[in-house]
């Protein structure tokens, strides 16, 4: 197996889930087994294949620019309207504290 | 340096300081980077805004072509390299503000890299080199402050979320704060030149954050860096940065050891403050952002951007030497910005006389402005209206103290200098026949000191003209005073 437990709990953390001890031990094998997977695909030689992260096509420039010109989109009544607690023309989130 | 700790002199000689600047930079597009809302400043929160930059699933970005060509513009500037291909990658971490929970970004293709920007030290240029020039958005804002329940609640406004910024990386080649504190400032007055972005500080528009470390002077290998945050102003540049570098030579004088982590420079409490750092803060797991294509940057475009560029500051400080035949320090004066130097070649258009206009306007009128608290795009003379007055001071009509008034009456009244002369009867004497005839009034009544010059005391020519010029007020042409009392005296 190429995964740690600790392994399991940082990507956990970094996606902001929190995970008992049950499930650390249950993902472990699964997050191993695709990474497993993935080793098995680096196994073929794609060094003379342009990535496809996105979609390459020959064009002399990139034709899907937009010109510079503001339009009027949401209220802001609009934008608010699935805000879980909207106050002052705001989004209110629980306080974010940046310091120690 | 600024000494903000108790460390002494003679240790801090022993060591130095390597500085690296991020700087972001808000382009002045008139719509956000990736969707159409308006980028205005100031509008009610979360008015201009759209399912792309409020994060709503299945919003899909499409850049904005201007915000290209103005990084484009900023990267020819640096001398970058701008590259035929970029592309936009996902930076991801999770705050309020930043609603996707990644930021739009470029990671391992920039738009351009490999550029420098020339500061002066000691008077002569260094070369400080640019790592890279990046597209990315900005996120929202937070506010942390000022509502009722704010000790429980933040408050977000995503009108900033989706503003085109560009970041901009220098090598770690500053050594001192005053050097990083120059960078800066050249930094801005060229990104003010091409007009890209108003840089200001207050409204967030220019955000500096800056990679600190200390080693022993004639090391070459790096210390460990801290990165230090919040550097909002061009005054708290300088402190934060001195007060770093002494932080951590007075950590490693005690034995210990330097933690690479991000510092929040406090204004008020004049330090800086260790961010909780988690292991993994730094993780932002970029991957190449899925729903936009490549930026494809052609020959042609790149051409066009370039030939569309403004005279930059460099190319107007030797013209404004060459062509004006003005010193260098004068020239690099009114090159500072470019409003100052449009006000000067406007001036110099229409008086003529080069010289004459750089020094006025970099004293008289410039003492002016500072006083009034005004910028030169601000000031109540018009180039034209200083032209006007430069031309009667240089025919001679108005001597220079007599420019000085009617310059300071123009300021806070607005009016033309013609005008301000014809009211006032300012109008400089300098009609030969009428300065003879106060000469001899002046010699009759002083027989005793006419007969000391002519028996060789030849330095009373001087008490003399002070006489004339007290008799009229101080509006005699001082210089045909001193002719014609040479010629009445001698005969």
């Amino acid at each position: 197996m190429a995964l740690s437990e600790k392994d399991v709990r940082y990507v956990a953390a970094l996606a902001h889930l929190e995970l008992t001890e049950e499930e650390v031990k249950k993902f472990l094998p699964q997050l191993d087994a695709v990474l497993e997977h993935m080793q098995k695909l680096n196994q073929l030689d794609t060094s003379q294949v342009e990535p496809m992260a996105q979609v390459i096509y020959p064009a002399a420039g990139t034709p899907t620019l937009r010109p510079d010109e503001p339009r009027q989109t949401l209220s802001q009544q609009e934008s608010l309207a699935n805000a879980p607690e909207p106050g002052a023309g705001c989004f209110k989130v629980p306080r974010v504290i940046e310091r120690e | 340096m600024l000494s903000l700790t108790a460390i002494s002199p003679e240790v801090l000689a022993r060591y130095e300081a390597v500085i690296g600047l991020e700087v972001h930079v808000q382009l002045l597009t008139r719509s956000k980077i990736f969707c159409s809302c308006s980028t205005r400043f100031g509008d009610p929160p979360n008015s201009n805004t759209c399912p792309v930059c409020l994060g709503l699933p299945g919003a899909l970005p499409v850049l904005n072509r201007e915000a290209v060509t103005m990084a484009m513009k900023a990267a020819l500037a640096l001398n970058c390299a701008v590259h035929p291909r970029s592309r936009f990658a996902r930076k991801n971490y999770f705050y309020p503000d930043l609603p996707k929970g990644y930021q739009i970004s470029q990671y391992d293709e920039p738009l351009a890299s490999a550029g420098w920007l020339d500061i002066e030290v000691a008077g002569k240029a260094k070369r400080i080199g640019v790592t890279r020039v990046h597209l990315e958005e900005d996120a929202g804002k937070s506010l942390h402050e000022g509502f009722p329940d704010s000790d429980r609640k933040s408050y977000i406004d995503l009108n900033r979320s989706g503003v085109p910024l560009i970041e901009i990386v220098s090598e770690p080649d500053l050594r001192t704060p005053e050097e990083a504190y120059d960078y800066l400032t050249r930094l801005k007055t060229l990104m003010l030149y091409l007009e890209v972005s108003n840089c200001n500080m207050e409204e967030g528009s220019l955000r500096c954050d800056a990679n600190v470390s200390v080693r022993r002077a004639g090391r070459t290998a790096f210390g460990t860096k801290t990165e230090v945050k919040n550097l909002n102003s061009f005054k708290f540049l300088q402190k934060a940065l001195a007060h770093e570098i002494e932080r951590q030579i007075g950590v490693l004088e005690e034995g210990g050891e330097i933690l690479q982590e991000t510092r929040l420079w406090d204004s008020r409490e004049q330090r800086t403050y260790g961010m909780r750092s988690k292991e993994f803060a730094h993780d932002y797991r970029y991957f190449p952002e899925p729903d936009l294509l490549p930026l494809v940057i052609s020959e042609e475009w790149k051409e066009e951007v370039r030939r569309s560029m403004p005279e930059l500051p460099e190319a107007k400080r030797a013209r404004f030497v060459d062509q004006y035949g003005l010193g260098d320090y004068d020239a690099a004066q009114l090159t500072s910005s470019k409003a100052l130097a449009d006000y000067f070649e406007e001036a110099v258009r229409r008086a003529g006389e080069p010289k004459l206009s750089a020094n006025w306007i970099l004293s008289e009128l410039s003492h002016l402005l500072k006083e009034a608290g005004k910028e030169i795009a601000e000031s109540p003379v018009s180039p034209e209206r200083l032209a006007e007055l430069l031309a009667l001071v240089a025919k001679g009509t108005l001597s220079g103290k007599m420019g000085k008034d009617i310059l300071a009456e123009m300021f806070s009244t607005g009016r033309a200098a013609s005008e301000i002369v014809a009211g006032k009867g300012f109008e400089q004497i300098s009609d030969p026949e009428k300065i003879a005839a106060v000469g001899r009034e002046i010699m009759a009544a002083n027989p005793k000191q006419v007969e000391q010059y002519r028996g060789g005391k030849a330095a009373l020519l001087g008490w003399f003209v002070g006489q004339v010029m007290k008799a009229t007020g101080g509006r005699a042409n001082p210089q045909l005073v001193q002719e014609i009392l040479k010629k009445e005296l001698g005969s």
